[in-house]
């Protein structure tokens, strides 16, 4: 499963997460400033609504077309001279990446960021083959660095540590000598990684979004890193998810002004890179060869079923950053590269309920994640539906959940059995009460009252109560 | 007025108080209150669940215990939403869905009816002591009602309100949720406190049972001294606190 990260079991993933203090400080603080930021850069709009329902709609109306705009893309690309893979599967895509590699003799590749390199996990299988794979963005350097630690946010892969022990990753690694200043630490990955994008031989980038009228493709950095990628190396590779595309340039505008604003809270990102093919005669800089390679990996199962929608995201991370689940387990809790809401809702379309099966529940169902998605992708009704899945057509369940809310069912559909019930409940916990407040319930209570009191049911019920005044007068 | 009061499973075990200060506010604004007898739960945890088929005998009853009602008021936001919800439960089928677009149509939550329908923004209400108040996640993103229990609370003479930090994460509830992923759900309800603490209030008001249940079981079971409240209680209040 290349998508998956950390330990098998969800509860196991979730108690590391929850007990591991760095990580959580490191989270709350950069969720509260990702959180500010975004609302200021959305407010400053002043028309934040509609730019929302635009983007859903443009999405929308691309996914109903992808065919289209997939054919058109692959023409346009070719029309410039590029090579156009359709990867089905994982494998399928690194073999054709890896095949790029091997016939130009490539030893050293460099990469920007890209999440669906991730999902397939691209970087094992070239570097299973001998091929020294340096990553360039910032944050997954320093994971790269640190013997390969998963990302834990799909923006900023590195999110879960703090300067410090990026300090002591730094130090531990390369011999660093400096402090933990963030300027410190920044221009010495700089130096380090200037002397890769001159020795590497193929750029591999991801793509946020790919334009099909013109054949081009937008990566958007705030370091730059992604430019030198696909401007040095003499071979480039472009990797998108097939969903990542837009109609035309005038969308395009539209969606990196809602990816930016959304995702880090800026007008937009310090670099913006066009890509449109590989270089002819009258430029002097690019790439000389240029290979897209267009990756389904389970994508097309998804559209046209009730999980479509989750094809529309752009990988803003915005639902991630408001999360309090998120917030307290940490990404790797999720067991995926994909995590948080959008990740709940994804990694199982993706990698199916048998692993995920947790992760529609990870969610205490607020909406804060349905609220600021750029795209208005109803998130948490998606988290509802996946659950209805599991349970109704998957029936995975569990026995005792199943038994339990036939129960409830049955009760809280008949005014006969809810009254009886209701009324026999004060009786029935006698025996746990003690000063109106439930301390240690038995059964299905029991995980309520590990961590809280329950009140007692009154005797008096409301309905007693609101009989009895009527009756008496 | 006529209004028929759904007092929500929670509220007429729990929170009997909370049930009998909406009677009486709801009374004191000239509304005749009813209170159909047939009414149940909601249903919502098992459609929240994912047992949508197990949902519909409840969604059902409740459709027909209100069916007549004029308006139907639920000191709840949640709860109330849910009643939002059976249109898409029962989506393809159109006898229900018609009857639960009915339903949708005239349930309102208490505070929303008291300012929006009702145009009240002043209960009258007397209270004394320092609160905060905690926005529920359904009252405020699903249902959309943020300001009214603002308008209404500060109203209250004597009632010193003050803002609750962050006062828009969930507190951890989340229905099963709570039970389900009970260890992350109780890092929630303790960030939340810690919140409610750094106010110095000396009262959580809350408009929602789920919510107040959460907050409260987990206040008293660490011995801290904030009381928890439902807002009807406090609108409903004459200066007794």
């Amino acid at each position: 499963m290349p998508m998956h990260i950390g330990e098998k079991e969800f509860s196991s993933r979730v108690n590391k997460g929850l007990e591991d203090d760095f990580m959580r400080g490191a989270v709350r603080s950069a969720q509260g400033r990702l959180q500010t930021n975004r609302a200021k850069a959305a407010d400053e709009l002043g028309d934040w609504e509609e730019w929302r329902y635009l983007g859903q709609e443009i999405r929308q109306h691309t996914m109903e077309n992808l065919d289209f705009y997939l054919k058109q893309l692959s023409e346009k690309v070719a029309e410039r001279g590029g090579h156009v893979y359709f990867a089905e599967t994982a494998e399928d895509a690194n073999n054709y990446v890896k095949q790029v590699i091997n016939k130009k003799n490539a030893k050293k590749v460099a990469k920007s960021k890209s999440m669906v390199t991730e999902e397939i996990a691209l970087n094992d299988a070239l570097e299973e083959q001998g091929c020294e794979v340096v990553e360039t963005d910032l944050g997954e350097y320093i994971l790269q660095i640190d013997d390969h630690d998963p990302p834990s946010h799909i923006v900023a892969p590195a999110l879960h540590k703090n300067k410090e022990q990026i300090r002591d990753v730094f130090k531990d690694k390369l011999g660093y000598t400096n402090t933990e200043k963030p300027e410190e630490l920044t221009l010495f990955a700089r130096e380090q990684l200037r002397k890769e994008f001159l020795a590497a031989d193929v750029g591999i980038t991801g793509c946020n979004f790919a334009v099909a009228e013109s054949g081009s493709f937008a990566l958007v950095t705030n370091e730059g890193n992604a430019r030198m990628v696909s401007t040095l190396p003499k071979t480039q590779i472009t990797v998108m998810g097939m969903e990542r595309i837009v109609p035309t340039w005038e969308e395009l505008d539209v969606m990196v002004s809602l990816l930016t604003r959304a995702a880090v809270g800026q007008k937009l990102t310090s670099y913006v890179t066009a890509l449109t093919g590989p270089k002819d005669e009258t430029e002097v800089d690019g790439p000389e060869e240029f290979h897209l390679v267009i990756v389904d990996n389970g994508r097309s199962k998804i559209l046209g079923t009730e999980f479509q929608e989750a094809l529309h995201c752009i990988r803003c991370a915005a639902c991630i950053n408001v999360c309090p689940v998120y917030r307290h387990v940490g990404g790797h809790a999720y067991g995926s590269i994909y995590p948080g809401p959008i990740g709940a809702v994804l990694t199982p379309l993706l990698g199916g309920y048998e692993d995920y099966k947790e992760l529609p529940y990870a969610s205490s169902l607020c909406g804060a994640c349905t609220e600021v998605c750029p795209v208005k992708i109803p998130l948490h009704e998606q988290l509802i539906l996946h659950r209805k899945k599991i349970v109704e057509d998957e029936k995975k369940s569990g026995f005792g959940e199943n038994v339990a809310m036939s129960g409830f069912g049955i009760m809280a559909g008949s005014s006969r059995l809810f009254n009886t019930a209701t009324r026999m409940a004060p009786y029935l916990v006698t025996p746990y009460a003690k000063d109106n407040a439930i301390s240690k319930g038995p059964g299905p209570v029991k995980p309520w009252t590990d961590i809280r009191d329950l009140p007692v049911p009154q005797k008096e019920r409301f309905r007693d109560w609101f009989k009895s005044r009527k009756t008496g007068g | 007025m006529k209004v028929s009061l759904f007092i929500t499973c929670i509220g007429d075990i729990f929170y009997v108080n909370a049930g009998k200060a909406s009677v009486e506010l709801l009374e004191r604004f000239g509304c005749e209150v009813d209170f159909p007898v047939t009414q149940t739960c909601c249903g919502q945890p098992a459609y929240n669940s994912g047992y949508h088929e197990k949902t519909k005998a409840a969604a059902i009853n409740m459709i027909n215990s209100f069916e007549h009602a004029e308006y139907v008021v639920c000191p709840s936001g949640s709860c109330a939403y849910m009643f939002h919800e059976y249109e898409s439960l029962f989506k393809g089928d159109s006898k229900w869905e018609e009857k639960a677009g009915k339903l949708k149509q005239k349930t309102f939550e208490l505070t929303q009816f008291l300012t929006e329908i009702l145009g009240v923004e002043d209960t009258g209400a007397e209270f004394h002591g320092k609160a905060t108040y905690h926005s529920s996640c359904h009252m405020t993103r699903l249902l959309g009602v943020t300001e009214a229990p603002f308008k209404l609370l500060r109203n209250v003479k004597g009632l010193e309100l003050i803002d609750l930090p962050n006062r828009h994460d969930c507190c951890g509830f989340g229905g099963t949720f709570a039970v389900k992923m009970s260890s992350i759900s109780e890092q929630m309800v303790d960030e939340k406190i810690e919140h409610v603490e750094e106010t110095k209030a000396n009262f959580l008001i809350g408009a929602d049972g789920g919510c107040l249940m959460n907050i409260g079981g987990r206040i008293q079971r660490n011995e801290k001294s904030i009381k928890v409240m439902h807002i009807a209680e406090v609108l409903n209040s004459r200066g007794e606190a």
